[in-house]
């Protein structure tokens, strides 16, 4: 069931540092890559149908292709490693157990875009980590693997990490531009058509940790490879972090595809407390919950959890047991949304408050019959009238809380 | 005028920063970084000092403090506890944790002990669903908390009490 394609040296003493990382295969890639042209690289990654693993799962390469190829302005790379949707924690495994990968991948992914600054912006708690990719970085610049001439070529390349500050939004990429810009994390309205991101006016693409990481692979070993593991559709592999009610939580890397019950039954133990397994949320917490009986038969991929009425997102599974009062939980989670909000839509800033508002009544025992309605109302009113989408995945899973466990909600009413 | 100034440290720092950015505005959130890594937090002198270094005003440099969570624009204690509240700790009984920090810190959620020793905060998901339940000790996660690991490393800090 483990793919190694990403967490290859997860497992290996102080493979973050250089001289570990590069004796176990980091930088292979870029001899080959190289010999490729930045053209070529993109057609790599398209071929690879490398799919971002920060929730969207946006196709990569289609998203590098948005640069202009002769830009007269500067292009840049962010990767996004504000790694912040409830549930998820598997992007600081990668910049704990093998910074140089995604080092690695910057400089292909830098390469193919024609970039020479690249951002990390790592969110503000990650300390530790962010400590241990600067040294990582550091590194690398003493190695001649990134400055002025990235491994002896005529290609510069500079990486710069950004902190974050705590603010959930900035994991979104337009909120994280801004961020970066030094304002604050307010999403941006999307363009009529298909363009790159924006940083101070140039072209910019935004990448999530775990997808530049992907990418040493698939230039090394060729996009055949890749396809190897994984659907049609949903090719290659995903760092699955599954937490809650398991006996061994923790990050898997697995190929899409996965059976999600073999995942949490084999590899992580079946449910804490032998207790019957209530429901589950497949992809951080702003997905749709799965109540038990729905498992069954889904697979770990994006075509199937759509099928199912859910979205793979993250990849991070939060299980929960039979002892869990979904409405609580559902109260733990929109007291994140309101305070997460960035207040700059009024449906999301106040709605999401209002639910939260309305749960704490229900839970507290003095909710009225019509509460159960009202949320739902109030949810719709943040459906599809702002700026991002944080307001109707909110209501989505609002909806699916309330209509899957609908009587949880009624008994506390009466 | 503003009487805050960076050290001689954060200059370095400041300068060299914007070398890597094409827009000096971007130093916004390296610079209050940089006060509150200082000072232990963020005054409105200090803002006015940001403001002039960036060519912004105050203002637009306290509407950006005070939209990060992590910014401190009041003194917290020398040891800010940040504890998890987010669902995969909260289903790993960090309420439990909290109830034993309040008892043992002698204070609630939001308050900073009478010695200034410790604030206790409730934050929002830290990323350690994995290795829950967790809190952050100033800048140091410490996961998979019981009220014993949270005795041990209490009560091994130097403090003043």
């Amino acid at each position: 069931m483990i793919a190694k394609v990403v967490s290859k040296n997860f497992d290996i003493p102080n493979a973050h540092t250089l001289e570990i990382a590069r004796a176990n295969g980091r930088y292979a890639s870029l001899e080959k890559l190289f010999c490729l042209s930045p053209d070529e690289t993109i057609c790599e990654i398209e071929r690879s149908g490398l799919r971002g693993k920060g929730g969207g799962g946006a196709l990569t390469g289609e998203k590098w292709r948005l640069i202009p190829p002769q830009s007269s302005k500067p292009v840049y790379l962010v990767v996004n490693a504000d790694e912040g949707e409830p549930g998820t924690f598997k992007d600081r495994q990668i910049l704990e157990f093998d910074p140089h990968l995604l080092i690695e991948g910057i400089i292909c992914a830098s390469y193919a875009i024609n970039a020479h600054h690249a951002y990390v912006y790592i969110r503000g708690e990650y300390v530790f980590w962010m400590n241990r990719l600067q040294q990582a970085i550091d590194e690398a610049y003493a190695a001649g693997l990134l400055g002025n001439s990235v491994f002896g070529r005529d290609f510069s390349l500079h990486v710069t990490i950004h902190k974050g500050a705590g603010a959930y939004i900035c994991g979104e990429k337009t909120a994280l531009l801004e961020s970066l810009e030094g304002k604050r994390g307010h999403p941006r309205l999307k363009p009529k058509g298909k363009e790159p991101e924006w940083f101070f006016g140039n072209p910019t693409v935004v990448n999530n940790v775990e997808t530049i990481a992907s990418v040493p692979f698939i230039i090394r070993e060729g996009y055949a490879s890749y396809r190897a593991y994984g659907t049609e559709q949903s090719p290659g592999t995903m760092l699955f972090g599954i937490s809650g009610h398991v006996k061994k939580p923790g990050v898997y890397e697995l190929p899409y595809g996965t059976s999600m019950k073999r995942v949490i039954y084999e590899l992580c133990g079946g449910i804490k407390g032998d207790k019957n397994l209530k429901a589950i949320i497949p992809g951080g917490s702003s997905v749709q919950i799965l109540r038990a009986d729905e498992i069954d038969d889904i697979t770990l991929d994006y075509e199937c959890l759509k099928a199912h009425g859910s979205a793979l997102g993250t990849g991070g599974m939060i299980v929960l047991n039979e002892s869990v009062s979904i409405p609580e939980a559902m109260k733990n989670l929109f007291a994140f949304y309101h305070h997460e909000s960035c207040g700059q839509c009024t449906p999301c800033r106040e709605g999401t408050g209002w639910v939260d508002r309305i749960l704490a009544k229900i839970l507290a025992g003095k909710g009225s019959k019509e509460d159960y309605q009202t949320i739902l109302d109030a949810v719709d009113t943040m459906n599809g009238k702002t700026i991002c989408v944080f307001a109707p995945s909110v209501a989505f899973i609002a909806q699916s809380y309330l209509k899957k466990f609908r009587e949880e909600f009624e008994a506390l009413i009466k | 005028m503003s009487r805050f100034g960076f050290n001689w440290e954060n200059e370095e720092k400041f300068d060299a920063l914007l070398e890597r950015y094409p827009d000096k505005q971007s130093l916004m959130l390296p610079a209050l970084w940089m006060v509150q890594y200082q000072e232990g937090w963020i005054s409105l002198d200090a803002i006015r000092f940001i403001a002039k270094k960036l060519e912004r005003t105050p203002m637009e440099v306290y509407s950006v403090a005070s939209f990060y969570t992590m910014f401190q624009l009041q003194p917290v204690g020398k040891y800010h506890i940040q504890l998890c509240r987010t669902l995969s700790c909260m289903l790993c009984g960090s309420k439990n944790i909290q109830e034993y920090l309040q008892y043992k810190l002698g204070i609630k959620v939001g308050e900073t002990t009478p010695d200034r020793q410790f604030t206790l905060s409730l934050v929002e998901c830290l990323g350690s669903c994995g290795t829950a339940p967790c809190m952050r000790l100033n800048d140091t996660y410490i996961e998979n908390l019981t009220p014993e690991k949270i005795d041990e490393i209490l009560d091994g800090l130097c403090h003043d009490r």
